[in-house]
């Protein structure tokens, strides 16, 4: 569905990803794990469109979708929630959620919001309040509740878990299985490294801006390497 | 008489409001101060003069062709002073203000190359019809301004409320990252937000055209700097602020003429600056946390 050959992105001089190889398939959950400046966002973006890599090629559905615009990739049905939620904070819930529908135009919009908020009530409940005023595990769910409004092929998690307590952690998780049962692929980036390949099928490692371990989310959770390094004995960090 | 002043005020300030309606759109989406501004509004004023005076069109063609110009220069504006300096690495985020300071500068001197330096009149018999009740007038021109710049207002805040483009540009404003990964076309809305801003400055320069009936080059930058000042007042990038800083601009001026020493008008619009700046720098309206986004 979608495959990445050899990506390199610089920031200025810098290069943040250095020949990435990476492939993910239809109604999978695909994780990136590795540590903080490895590379995983960076990886993120530049699908997202929101860099630009300087080489190599990005693929998706067959087509090559490589330096395209943010809002052109959408409409190839790749959303992205960016690390750190990124809500419009000066909006309200609802005016957010709509812009999750703002490429749409069929009519069915109305009622999907109506059916996220059946799913998020808290949502709902705080409809007319500015986004700015969520929690954090609030805005989480917003950020990805406005991600699924536009329908993605694949929605990109960026950190989804980070800063949020255990208990809404646990929920998080549980909105991303669903989300792939309910036919969206995921490519999910996390430091929680226990938790994201134990929902997912395939895993990949980063580690300063190279794949370095890959393979099925079974054989990872064995692998010595990922046990010493992400797993250890009190991984949830 | 006091009476006759608050409308004066009120007429004043509503002009000031939009001239500062323009700054705030494109502060808000761009993070920048468009020291064009002023001259984009002057234009609006000559192509009023021009179209009225000299080509004898009637008013309201007059409006049209001031918006359609403005709106052609706000579109320059943006795809060769801003566009080009936008993401590149290594421009100083001061570049952008620079660039339309030197965009008002060409287009000043260039009205005083074809118009000459003085003071040109704005003929419109229209700008002559008043009313008398009891003591007090009131020109038309002064109802006309009043209601335009209400309806301007009202019209800006339902189509940022409840248009899909408004919520584009409010988005925008609030992240332009974030926007565009929701599939915003950002480019698309900064031309947009600098289109809307401009031609509102362009009507903006008819409406003082007629009710001071005079129009020079040099309008454009005490215009811009009360502009300024009134976004500082009501809160950056605010839309209610900059109406209500615009009137409270007006209104003040005014009656400092009225009652006080005339020479003092135009300080009137700095004090306001310096005072809101130690009080409350992020303005009447503007919040902390949009201040510390920026």
């Amino acid at each position: 569905m979608l495959k990445l050959t050899n990506v390199e992105t610089f920031y200025g001089q810098i290069q943040a990803l250095k020949g990435i190889d990476l492939e993910v398939h239809e109604g999978k959950i695909i994780t990136l794990l590795g540590a903080n400046g490895a590379g995983k966002s960076t990886t993120m973006k530049t699908i997202a469109g929101l860099l630009k890599p300087k080489n190599g090629s990005i693929e998706f559905m067959g087509e090559n979708i490589t330096g395209l615009r943010p809002d052109q990739l959408l409409r190839k049905g790749i959303s992205l929630v960016p690390e750190g939620r990124a809500i419009l904070s000066s909006m309200t819930v609802l005016e957010n959620l709509e812009m999750g529908a703002y490429q749409r135009k069929d009519k069915e919009v109305k009622e999907d919001i109506e059916d996220v908020m059946k799913r998020f009530p808290i949502l709902k409940e705080r409809q007319t309040q500015m986004a700015g005023t969520l929690s954090g595990g609030q805005q989480q769910m917003l950020a990805i509740a406005r991600a699924l409004l536009s329908k993605p092929k694949l929605i990109l998690l960026d950190e989804p878990s980070m800063g949020l307590a255990p208990l809404i952690v646990a929920d998080i998780f549980k909105i991303i299985k669903e989300i792939k049962e309910a036919g969206t692929t995921v490519l999910l980036v996390e430091q929680n490294a226990k938790q994201a390949l134990k929902i997912a099928d395939y895993g990949y490692v980063m580690e300063t801006g190279k794949i370095i371990i890959e393979g099925s989310a079974d054989s990872l959770l064995e692998d010595p390497r990922v046990v010493e390094a992400y797993l250890g004995r009190k991984s949830t960090s | 008489m006091l009476l006759e002043q608050i409308i004066n005020g009120i007429t004043l300030g509503s002009i000031y409001a939009i001239i500062a309606l323009g700054f705030t759109l494109v502060f808000g989406v761009l993070g920048i101060i468009n020291m064009a501004h002023g001259e984009i509004f002057m234009v609006g004023a000559f192509v009023g003069v021009t179209a009225t005076g000299i080509l004898g069109w009637p008013l309201w063609l007059a409006f049209i062709a001031a918006i359609v110009v403005t709106s052609i220069l706000g579109y320059l504006l943006e795809r060769f002073t801003l566009r080009p300096l936008r993401g590149k690495k290594g421009v100083s985020h001061l570049a952008p203000l620079i660039s339309t300071i030197g965009v008002s500068i060409l287009l000043e001197n260039l009205s005083h190359h074809i118009f000459g330096a003085g003071n040109k009149p704005f003929n419109t018999s229209f700008s002559q019809i008043s009313i008398t009740i009891g003591s007090i007038t009131i020109y038309l021109v002064q109802i006309v301004i009043f209601i335009i710049s209400i309806l301007l207002m009202i019209g800006l805040t339902i189509w940022l409320s409840k248009t899909k483009a408004g919520k584009a540009l409010r988005a925008t404003a609030d992240n332009l990252e974030t926007a565009s990964i929701l599939g915003v076309d950002t480019k698309k809305i900064i031309i947009l937000t600098v289109v809307v801003a401009s031609a509102i400055g362009g009507i903006a320069g008819i409406l003082v055209g007629m009710a001071f009936n005079s129009v020079s080059p040099q309008m454009g930058l005490s215009m811009g700097l009360k502009g300024l000042a009134i976004i500082i007042l009501g809160g950056m990038g605010n839309v209610k602020g900059a109406m209500v800083g615009g009137l409270i601009l007006g209104l003040s001026e005014t009656m400092l003429v009225a009652y006080g020493d005339s020479g003092y008008r135009d300080a009137i619009a700095f004090i306001m600056i310096i005072v809101i700046l130690l009080l409350r720098p992020q303005g009447i309206f503007g919040s902390k946390v949009s201040q510390e986004r920026r």
